[in-house]
């Protein structure tokens, strides 16, 4: 177990820069979860952890020690991959001893620590079989006692369960959460699925395009996205985006408003100087309210039941479309007007480039 | 819709019926070399080797005992009894004591050979031959059977032509000298290509691309062309002609192909599974032994049989590198073709040899036949 730190990491194929200068530091057993996009760059960056990519520059540190051009079979990790890549002619058995036969561990022990293994996955029964015979959730759990035995300081994940069906997937994530306190090691997750980034992580590295957009603890990412990216990547619904105009009225003041959006004034900390900005609002923050008190006139285009709550696709005004999730059973039909309002604590207000605008009632709440 | 691919083509009675020919083409000879080497010369003089199989009308000419030694006297007569044929009795049909009428008898019969003179054959091969002292005489009386006899085979051959230490021309020792070609000239190119494999699939090196496609650029280099040269360069570093030249020049005749085929089958193993043995500690040759080699099982066998089937076969290589004056090193091929040129008449002796030569290759292709076709796809379609 170990902190892993990397420094200015960063990976070129050829002239393609894939990885920009990425710094982050993992603690000791922590469980840290690389997600974005796919093509962001996250499963290189691990790649490059395990020592299956060259870094081309930057630092990576594992424990204090400098393992830029240290032997994937010395970094003192563990890697799971998403094809499971279990050694076909093998028994299970042998699957999860391999690594240790490699290290030459003595025979007795090496039974003791499968066997162990085998037990905290509850896969005693599997160890004579071969990898054919196993359905695709005992194969993963066969790739993660591999992993176990070698007691590695850092676990990587790279994409365990995209292979699996969803109600598996459910079953084999909290299984890695389980494993996570049992054994306490530092883990690194690579995902696309941000259920599993939200569930499993205690900290959610987001990248895109090679660059890290946000480092932070799930519920920080969520209420706090630093960056357009951000808010559109995290949260399921996609947070709706307006582009709107922006007018300061007065000292860390700033009014919003659109062909869509009625007038609404926000406390910002800093002075805009842009004409228009971009405004973020879950879908969950919105509400029906009346249409003479709409802050955003819209009419229902697609209406969503699913009992416990009721999903609106909506089109405003200006033609953009608005997505908004009422609890309970909201008696809509096509084409029927309806206004949505918000809380101004609830929006998140981001420049056109991206970064957000940190807002006073926000700031109070964070 | 006729055409649909895996659909059954009108024309299926067409195909089956060319099938059928060709499998008949092939197996009608070696059917033929197999019943022949069983025969005995005068059996394939007398009858093709399809006639074999049945129980064979036959006509003998076969003479009774002395009747100087062993006639009686009895009654006045001189009689011989005795039996007619050495060994098993055939199912006689008809017989005769004279050679323009064989067929004058039925088993059982009295011939009258005149002046009081008779002769008797029974089915069970006895006979009774009476008359005076003088007609009891000389040589004994000849009796012309027609016989139905059964089936018969010997191993006599290859008793011959295998464990006869006396027969000099005798197909164990070029046997044992094709096995000693042959065995070797399997294993040295497949481990020396298993190794080329595994670098030209899975190591990062410079010229790596190149290397391919070199070996691909030496598969269509015929080997008569380098064998002159090759032999020149043999006797001058001191091999000359011998087991170590033969085998070197099989192994990098074979190269290309072993090469070639391993690392397209290699390199078509999951990634994923190579860099898992990485990670978990294994070296390159401990991933090359472990986990690679067992799991391209099928190329290499399906290869091994190539390699072996043709080295097997093979005159032309053996002919340069191998054989001298000495015959100490002959091989089965060129010990066939030199009992063409001294034994050209003994087909007892040729479809023995023949049959010899070929018995190994119809083994492993048998035994082995699920590697041959697998192996073949195997790393073609991914």
């Amino acid at each position: 177990m170990a902190q892993v730190k990397l420094s200015a990491i960063g990976k070129r194929f050829g002239a393609v820069k894939v990885i920009n200068g990425i710094d982050l530091q993992i603690d000791d057993g922590e469980f840290v979860v690389f997600v974005g996009p796919s093509g962001c760059g996250k499963s290189t960056l691990l790649r490059m952890i395990a020592g299956l990519e060259d870094i081309s520059e930057g630092d990576l540190f594992i424990g204090d020690r400098l393992c830029n051009d240290v032997a994937p079979r010395d970094r003192g990790v563990a890697m799971v991959f998403q094809s499971y890549a279990l050694y076909p002619h093998m028994t299970v058995y042998e699957n999860v001893g391999f690594s240790l036969k490699m290290a030459k561990v003595p025979a007795a022990e090496r039974d003791a620590k499968i066997r162990e293994a085998a037990k905290l996955l509850k896969m005693e029964e599997l160890l004579e079989r071969k990898p054919a015979q196993l359905s695709g959730g005992q194969r993963q759990r066969v790739a993660i006692g591999r992993a176990i035995v070698r007691e590695p300081k850092v676990f990587l994940f790279d994409e365990p369960l995209s292979n699996l069906d969803a109600a598996l997937r459910v079953d084999m994530r909290m299984g890695i959460a389980q494993l996570h306190q049992d054994v306490k090691a530092t883990m690194i997750y690579v995902t696309h699925d941000q259920v599993e980034a939200m569930t499993l992580a205690d900290k959610i590295v987001v990248l895109d395009q090679g660059k890290v957009m946000q480092v932070g603890a799930p519920l920080e990412l969520y209420h706090h996205p630093q960056n357009l990216f951000v808010a559109g990547f995290i949260g399921s619904p996609k947070m709706n985006l307006l582009t709107v105009d922006a007018k300061g009225a007065g000292a860390g003041k700033i009014t919003v408003s659109s062909g869509d959006l009625a007038a609404t004034t926000f406390d910002i900390n800093e002075t805009i100087t842009s004409e228009s900005v971009v405004m973020g609002i879950r879908p969950q923050a919105l509400k029906l309210v009346p249409t003479d008190q709409a802050q955003l006139p819209a009419t229902v285009r697609i209406v969503e039941h699913l009992g416990n709550e009721t999903v609106i696709n909506a089109e405003l005004a200006s033609g953009g479309n608005i997505l908004a999730i009422v609890p309970g059973d909201a008696p809509l039909k096509y084409g029927e007007k309806i206004g949505l309002s918000f809380e101004t604590a609830d929006a998140h207000l981001f420049h056109t480039s991206g970064p957000r605008i940190e807002t006073v009632s926000k700031a109070k709440a964070a | 819709m006729d055409n649909i691919a895996g659909s059954k083509s009108s024309l299926s009675w067409a195909v089956h019926i060319s099938l059928a020919l060709l499998v008949a083409l092939w197996l009608f000879p070696t059917v033929g070399l197999l019943v022949s080497s069983f025969r005995t010369s005068d059996q394939i003089a007398t009858s093709g080797w399809w006639a074999s199989m049945f129980a064979q009308e036959q006509n003998l000419t076969l003479r009774t005992s002395d009747p100087d030694d062993t006639r009686v006297e009895r009654d006045g007569m001189f009689v011989v009894e005795g039996q007619l044929f050495e060994g098993d009795v055939p199912d006689i049909s008809v017989w005769g004591v004279n050679s323009r009428e064989i067929d004058a008898y039925f088993p059982g019969d009295t011939a009258d050979l005149g002046d009081g003179e008779t002769f008797t054959l029974n089915a069970d091969g006895t006979y009774i031959w009476t008359g005076n002292e003088d007609q009891i005489s000389g040589r004994g009386q000849r009796a012309f059977v027609t016989a139905e006899t059964p089936p018969e085979f010997t191993t006599q051959n290859y008793q011959n032509v295998l464990f006869d230490p006396s027969n000099r021309e005798g197909m164990a020792k070029a046997f044992f000298n094709t096995l000693t070609v042959t065995i070797p000239a399997t294993i040295i190119p497949i481990l020396v290509a298993a190794f080329a494999a595994y670098a030209l699939a899975w190591m990062d090196f410079p010229g790596r691309a190149l290397l391919i496609a070199a070996v691909v650029g030496l598969l269509v280099v015929p080997l008569q062309l380098a064998l002159i040269p090759l032999l020149k360069f043999h006797n001058e570093i001191g091999i000359g002609k011998g087991y170590i030249g033969v085998w070197m020049a099989h192994t990098g005749f074979g190269l290309p192909l072993a090469i070639y085929l391993l690392r397209n089958y290699m390199v078509g193993l999951p990634r994923d599974i190579i860099e898992n043995a990485k990670v978990d500690g294994a070296t390159d040759f401990q991933i090359f032994v472990k986990i690679i080699l067992p799991l391209s099982f099928p190329a290499l066998a399906s290869f091994a049989i190539f390699q072996f089937l043709w080295t097997w076969n093979d005159l032309l290589v053996a002919l340069v590198f191998l054989i001298d004056s000495s015959g100490e090193t002959t091989v089965m091929t060129k010990q066939i073709v030199e009992l063409l040129g001294t034994r050209g008449g003994n087909w007892e002796i040729l479809a023995t040899s023949a049959f010899v030569s070929i018995a190994v290759p119809l083994m492993v292709f048998f035994l082995m036949q699920k590697y041959l076709v697998r192996g073949l796809l195997a790393g073609s379609v991914k």
